[in-house]
């Protein structure tokens, strides 16, 4: 059911350049231009090439437990009184969540690109999780860059990573969060070019990552639109999913980009206020700009310096976006709005109750604004939330804000 | 005002290893940047990049992010180190450059930034996250103004590559010494011997080697392969050991002085020799 990781393209963008519109591109230095097209070449003749596509299969299936399943959520639908509600169950996958689809898919192509030394940015830490656990399972070094306020907030994951064996380095500069992370991963990587692999975590950074990580979530996407075929033998009326960086969003959208009936919806986090530095509200607040070596929706002062961003959610805390969903956006294809840090609490809470799932705090953001959405549609309609990973590393942060 | 090009061929024509110095604007403070921009001048730098801050510098090493930081702080906008270019060209010869990163250039807009770089008497651009394939259009809109913007290559920029820089360049390309980030370092290896005569075999334009070049003997050695170099973070280190606004100045200027005499002599030995 996971099968064929490539044969259905569902748009013709990035184009050669790795734009996707105007937004994508290289914004690298050139010390990072030869590692780029290193891996774009790499992964253009991996993507047709069997084995490779055995590979990833075969992990999925037997290392991450996929497919996972399409759960109808009764009570919750009951509760909210619109749309029937299906759940796609990230959150059960080895590690729990969605990014170790990706990771998967990305060590993969390190190994066959030879390099044994892997480096990752994490912010939740969910990315890093995924990341020392496929390097540990494929013999590789890992080591996770994570900003020092993220690792205050997420301790436990810290130290699933170094049980993992991965080393896990503090970043101390900037607002030592995701984007100074994703910073110092790149310096480490423009400092050992030659024999080191990064593993990125959304679909952010230059071309080729935004597409490689969409290609590699695309998994969630394909499975979900034949799990509803299958169950109610139509395809969904709405999709809902979460974005940061928006890796687990672009993966469930990219399947149903050309199926016009599907309303896609991708929830930011609204923090604690629509002022600047209160939320990371990229594609509500943003304004275009380079970041990350892409060019994309991001929150800035007038002087073209980043803005610091809150979210209550670590895994959404970040200024910029996925360049393709700088270009949904603007060819309206996809509907971005934002959601509190108050409502994602509190949705954490009703699907807990009515579930018996405890979703992720970025996960909640979907649920949050799925519950607003289910009472305006009708009931011979569905809607599908992403459900992207579990709540379990959240517990802390939760206890003290409940 | 003479554009780079004829400046640097006039220079070249001397035979003389280049200094270029780079100074972050609206550091240590905002009122420091024009006395130390005479001073660096004064002490015998051929040209100066004055770094434009970002937020989130990638290609440095941790003196200039923390340098890039405490301009920010210190209120240091884009627009400051235009009016800062624009006094001291008013009053000196020795050509300006703008160092910085892709996106404050942007946000301030392509178009603007050209017209007022032209007035301050910019002469032209090093933005390291602006490779040749994403500047086509930027590239040649400041050629039309009479600026130019500079290209890095690296120890692994290939050679097809090296020739698309040599194609786009029109005034100096910028060798980054090593693969990595800003910072003064103790020694380089064997490889960037390799890459900068590699580099200067396929190029008809100065080559100045940047990256790491911590003092005057790094300068020598480097300057012996190339047309001369450039000193950033070295600089900064010195700016910021001192306790006020004199001594920094004196200690910009010395510094300058120190490793620019040294290339001179450096040349003569060489001319010298070829005689």
């Amino acid at each position: 059911m996971t099968g064929t990781l490539h044969t259905t393209i569902h748009s013709h963008w990035p184009d050669a350049a790795g734009k996707f519109g105007e937004f994508g591109g290289k914004f690298v230095p050139e010390t990072l231009i030869p590692a780029i097209t290193e891996l774009e070449n790499e992964y253009a003749v991996a993507k047709s090439d069997d084995t490779f596509l055995q590979a990833y299969d075969a992990y999925l299936r037997d290392y991450v437990g996929r497919p996972n399943p399409l759960t109808l959520a009764d009570r919750l639908t009951e509760r909210l009184g619109g749309a029937k509600i299906y759940l796609k169950r990230e959150d059960l996958n080895h590690t729990g969540a969605h990014k170790i689809n990706n990771v998967i898919g990305q060590l993969l192509l390190a190994q066959r690109m030879g390099k044994k030394r892997i480096i990752a940015e994490t912010g939740a830490g969910q990315h890093g999780v995924a990341t020392a656990t496929v390097a540990a399972k494929f013999g590789m070094d890992c080591i996770v860059y994570m900003g020092e306020e993220d690792i205050e907030r997420q301790k436990l994951n810290v130290f699933r990573m170094e049980l993992l064996g991965a080393q896990v380095v503090p970043v101390t500069s900037g607002s030592r969060t995701l984007k100074d992370a994703i910073n110092e991963a790149i310096r480490d990587w423009v400092t050992n070019v030659r024999d080191t692999f990064y593993c990125i975590g959304s679909v952010v950074g230059p071309h080729p990552y935004p597409m490689i990580v969409r290609d590699f979530q695309a998994v969630i996407g394909r499975e979900t639109r034949e799990q509803h075929l299958e169950k109610e033998g139509s395809l969904p009326n709405a999709v809902v999913a979460c974005v940061g960086g928006g890796s687990n969003a672009m993966g469930m959208f990219y399947p149903f980009l050309a199926d016009d009936s599907v309303e896609l919806h991708g929830i930011e986090a609204g923090g604690r206020s629509d002022h600047i530095g209160d939320h990371a509200a990229t594609l509500s607040y943003g304004t275009p700009g380079i970041m990350h070596g892409m060019l994309t929706y991001m929150l800035q002062n007038d002087d073209g310096q980043i803005s610091h961003v809150h979210s209550v959610s670590a895994g959404l805390d970040y200024p910029g976006v996925g360049p393709e969903h700088a270009f949904l956006r603007d060819s309206e294809r996809v509907v971005y709005s934002s959601v509190t840090d108050a409502d994602a609490l509190a949705a954490m809470s009703l699907l807990s109750e009515t579930e018996g799932i405890i979703p992720a705090l970025e996960t909640a953001h979907a649920v949050a604004y799925a519950a607003n959405l289910a009472p305006k549609m009708k009931p011979e309609q569905t809607m599908v939330i992403c459900l992207s990973g579990r709540g379990d590393k959240d517990m802390e942060t939760v206890h003290k804000l409940m | 005002m003479q554009n780079l090009q004829s400046y640097l061929k006039n220079k070249r024509t001397r035979n003389e290893k280049l200094l270029s110095v780079y100074l972050t604007s609206g550091f240590p403070d905002l009122q420091a940047t024009l006395p130390l921009l005479h001073a660096i001048a004064d002490g015998g730098a051929d040209f100066i990049e004055l770094g434009v801050p970002f937020s989130d510098p990638l290609a440095d090493g941790t003196t200039i992010q923390a340098a890039s930081q405490q301009a920010i702080s210190a209120g240091a906008t884009l627009g400051f180190s235009l009016d800062i270019a624009k006094q001291f060209s008013q009053k000196s010869d020795t050509p300006i450059l703008l160092m910085g990163y892709a996106n404050p250039f942007m946000h301030f807009g392509w178009d603007r930034l050209i017209l007022h770089a032209k007035e301050a008497g910019v002469r032209g651009y090093i933005i390291p996250d602006l490779p040749p394939e994403e500047s086509e259009d930027i590239a040649k809109q400041m050629q039309e103004a009479g600026q130019s913007l500079i290209f890095l290559a690296s120890p692994n920029t290939s050679a097809e590559r090296i020739a698309l820089i040599e194609d786009l360049t029109t005034s100096f390309i910028y060798a980054v010494s090593v693969t990595g980030t800003t910072g003064a370092r103790e020694a380089f290896p064997a490889e960037t011997i390799a890459f900068l005569q590699r580099l200067r075999q396929q190029t008809k334009h100065p080559v100045l080697v940047g990256f790491g070049i911590s003092g005057p003997q790094a300068a020598q050695k480097m300057a012996a392969l190339s047309d001369g170099v450039i000193v950033g973070s070295a600089m900064l280190n010195r700016i910021s050991a001192c306790n006020d606004m004199p001594s920094a100045c004196q200690a910009a200027r010395d510094f300058a002085h120190e490793i620019k005499s040294n290339l001179l002599n450096n040349s003569e030995d060489e001319r010298d020799g070829n005689r």
